[in-house]
């Protein structure tokens, strides 16, 4: 079926453009870049198409990648029924962003650059979700985190963006870390990074009650999937990537890329269904994750940041999907939340772009006036994250909810809890940016066709989209729970409109509300405010002593007292030694001829003396 | 063997090792280049000698032909030698062997 095909396209976009685009016309890179894209999510609809209903996986080999003594790993791409559904989310939403980018990146520099990289993201992406291997899996892994360094630096002469781009790429260093030793001891316990064998042979393994070699492995995956995907206690570098251009926050920090870490627990499913402790600490930081960033997106003002934090508490919601089991339901989550977060970023996008840079909702208002598209559309996002009835979000999220109330009751309310501070901070958002009073000095105005249609795309996707139903298609993978519970669906439901109607109260109604409240919460607002002060409490404990024993000991230290001192040190003492040398130097041709004989007399002593026989 | 009314060897190497420190301290002591020149013809002209006496106690010809070898590079010698003595009078007008001694650290 020539696989291959799906991620070479969009690499070779990347080539022609990131080697030639410096001197082509727009037209041209935008040719190549949206036509790869596209040419590889009409090759995905062809492919899935042809492959029919998926019962097996399709399997493809292309190469031996890696081939020493018993260790064998190959080139080799799958499609199952989760590739399918992960590729049609990336190739799909994907196309949608890269049209969507040509009308946002229209006045900025670095036209080809961008669009280059974005390609080379998308390459690494399908890898990624195609490979069917850990070793090709993190090939795809590390590229896409390139990438997304890569693009959040994209302002790379802003000292905001590279400081960003660098927090992004080391915080997931950590999780790779993790990721690593998790790959390690995968090979060392099955001989084999193939997913097949793998699991096969992971099946057969007993469940483990305590901390055994499967659970170990399952945490030390779950330590990459959190830094990837944003998670408790590595989310950190998510909110700060909103410094790249908006298409990219939507395309890599909301869409795609942070959903590989939950992809990547789901694809490892049977070694988590046998390791329940390891199953229990993923819905533990999920629901952390989901309710802590929810809080703070609360808070926020930049309209950027209330997404970013948004994301992670959706994230959030995915993996504690995937902790009790509902692997499904993550999946189906991912999917939504792909369309609905991916048309929340690009409306944002459209609302600066239209106010030519401004990101702060204190500086909007009314601007349902101005741009009444972008406002309808980001309308419908925000009712299908806030889980209104029968748009996306409802569906996938109470897929969730219901999964996690088999689990544990209280595990269910918080996540009601959490779904209604979703729908305040998303309608906050919205109330604040589009109704009310125009409060900034800008003139807004309407985004061309090239945005608003992608935008319109994914509105019907985000109201309609939960009528495809993933669990249903994956089921012969993930056996389905037990029917719904109509009582806990139309609870969360309630809970997420109350969010809505408060939101309605504290900035339509009466706007003077909010600021009672902060004043009234005094300390506890602040700290909200100030993200609970993680990064404050990161740079104390890590990043200073870090860095402060890394100027200590490692230069102070080792570097310049150990390495340059024994290198200046030979240095000094050849000197030294040489100046007192170089005496005898005299110049005068009879000091040396007295030195002569005085050797020869010496000698020649030395030679009777000692007996020259 | 050498005939009985010959001269001892060993007064042949007495006398090259006398001309031979003769010609060391020539050379130690002598502050013109000329003298120090010529005290190093005289130290290989000592060595000659001793080659010259071993070869006729040996009745071997291999000392000839050694000193031989000796003079033509003595010859060879002086004649580099006088050049550059030549030389450093013109530019320095003195012949005084402590004044040359730029060729130091």
């Amino acid at each position: 079926m020539n696989l291959w095909l799906i991620p070479i396209l969009p690499f070779a976009g990347f080539l022609i453009n990131g080697l030639a685009g410096r001197r082509m016309p727009k037209a041209f890179i935008n040719a190549v870049a949206i036509g790869s894209v596209l040419l590889s999510f009409a090759w995905v609809l062809k492919t899935l198409l042809a492959a029919g209903s998926l019962e097996q996986p399709l399997a493809e080999h292309y190469f031996t990648w890696i081939q020493s003594g018993p260790i064998h790993i190959g080139c080799d791409f799958a499609v199952d029924r989760l590739t399918a559904v992960m590729l049609l989310i990336v190739t799909g939403v994907g196309s949608l962003i890269h049209i969507y980018a040509i009308g946002y990146m229209e006045h900025e520099g670095g036209y080809y650059r961008f669009f280059s990289y974005m390609n080379l993201f998308m390459f690494f992406m399908l890898t990624l979700v195609l490979a069917s291997n850990y070793l090709l899996m993190f090939v795809g892994w590390e590229g896409v985190g390139l990438c997304s360094y890569l693009l959040i630096g994209f302002y790379f002469t802003e000292n905001f963006a590279t400081t960003a781009g660098n927090k992004a790429f080391i915080v997931n260093r950590i999780g790779d870390f993790g990721f690593s030793l998790g790959m390690f001891l995968i090979f060392r316990q099955f001989g084999s990074f193939d997913f097949g064998q793998v699991f096969n042979a992971a099946a057969s393994m007993p469940k483990e009650v305590g901390y055994g070699i499967l659970t170990t492995i399952c945490l030390l995956l779950l330590v990459g999937a959190c830094g990837k995907s944003a998670q408790i206690p590595l989310y950190v570098w998510l909110p700060d990537a909103m410094a790249g251009p908006t298409p990219v926050s939507a395309l890599i920090h909301a869409a795609t890329m942070v959903t590989a870490g939950v992809y990547m627990v789901v694809r490892s499913h049977v070694l988590f269904v046998h390791a329940p402790i390891a199953m229990d600490w993923v819905a533990g930081i999920g629901l952390a994750t989901a309710f802590f960033a929810a809080t703070i997106g609360m808070t926020q003002f930049d309209i950027k940041k209330v997404f970013a934090y948004s994301t992670v508490s959706q994230l959030g919601y995915m993996f504690l999907g995937a902790g009790v089991g509902a692997f499904s339901a993550g999946i189906w989550h991912i999917m939504t939340h792909a369309f609905f977060k991916a048309l929340l970023f690009l409306g944002a996008g459209a609302v600066i772009h239209g106010l030519h840079g401004e990101q702060d909702l204190r500086q909007m208002g009314g601007l349902w006036k101005h741009m009444k598209v972008t406002a309808i559309t980001l309308l419908c996002a925000s009712v299908a994250i806030s889980g209104f009835p029968f748009t996306s979000g409802f569906f996938s999220k109470d897929a969730i909810l219901s999964a996690a109330y088999e689990r544990a009751p209280w595990i269910y309310w918080v996540g009601v809890g959490t779904a209604g501070l979703t729908a305040f901070y998303v309608f906050r958002a919205w109330f604040m940016a589009f109704t009310g009073k125009y409060r900034g000095d800008k003139h807004p105005h309407e985004s061309p066709l090239i945005m608003t249609g992608p935008l319109m795309v994914l509105a019907a996707l985000s109201l309609f989209g939960g009528f495809i139903n993933i669990p249903r298609w994956l089921e012969p993978m993930f056996p389905e729970h037990g029917g719904e519970n109509p009582v806990l669906v139309w609870t969360s439901a309630g809970v997420g409109m109350l969010g809505i109607f408060l939101a309605w109260v504290f900035y339509v109604r009466a706007p003077e509300l909010p600021g009672k409240f902060a004043s009234a919460l005094g300390g506890l607002y602040r700290l909200v405010l100030n993200k609970y002060r993680i990064d404050e409490l990161y740079n104390f404990l890590i990043v200073r002593p870090l860095v402060g024993g890394s100027r200590a000991i490692l230069w102070r230290g080792m570097d310049a007292a150990v390495i340059d001192g024994a290198v200046n040190q030979v240095g000094a003492r050849s000197r030294g030694v040489g100046a007192v040398l170089k005496l005898a130097q005299s110049g005068y041709i009879r000091s040396y001829a007295a030195w002569i004989v005085f050797g020869s007399v010496l000698l020649l002593l030395a030679v009777g003396l000692g007996g020259a026989r | 063997m050498a005939p009985a009314h010959a001269v001892p060897l060993n007064w042949y190497l007495i006398l090259s090792a006398i001309l031979f420190c003769l010609g060391i301290a020539g050379f130690l002591y002598r502050r013109s280049i000329i003298t120090v020149f010529m005290s190093i013809e005289l130290m290989l002209n000592a060595v000659n000698l001793t080659f010259i006496t071993f070869s006729y106690h040996w009745k071997q010809v291999d000392g000839h032909i050694f000193s031989f070898f000796v003079m033509v590079v003595a010859a060879a010698e002086a004649a580099v030698g006088l050049a550059i003595i030549l030389t450093i009078f013109k530019n320095r007008k003195s012949l005084e062997i402590d004044e040359i001694s730029s060729m130091k650290y």
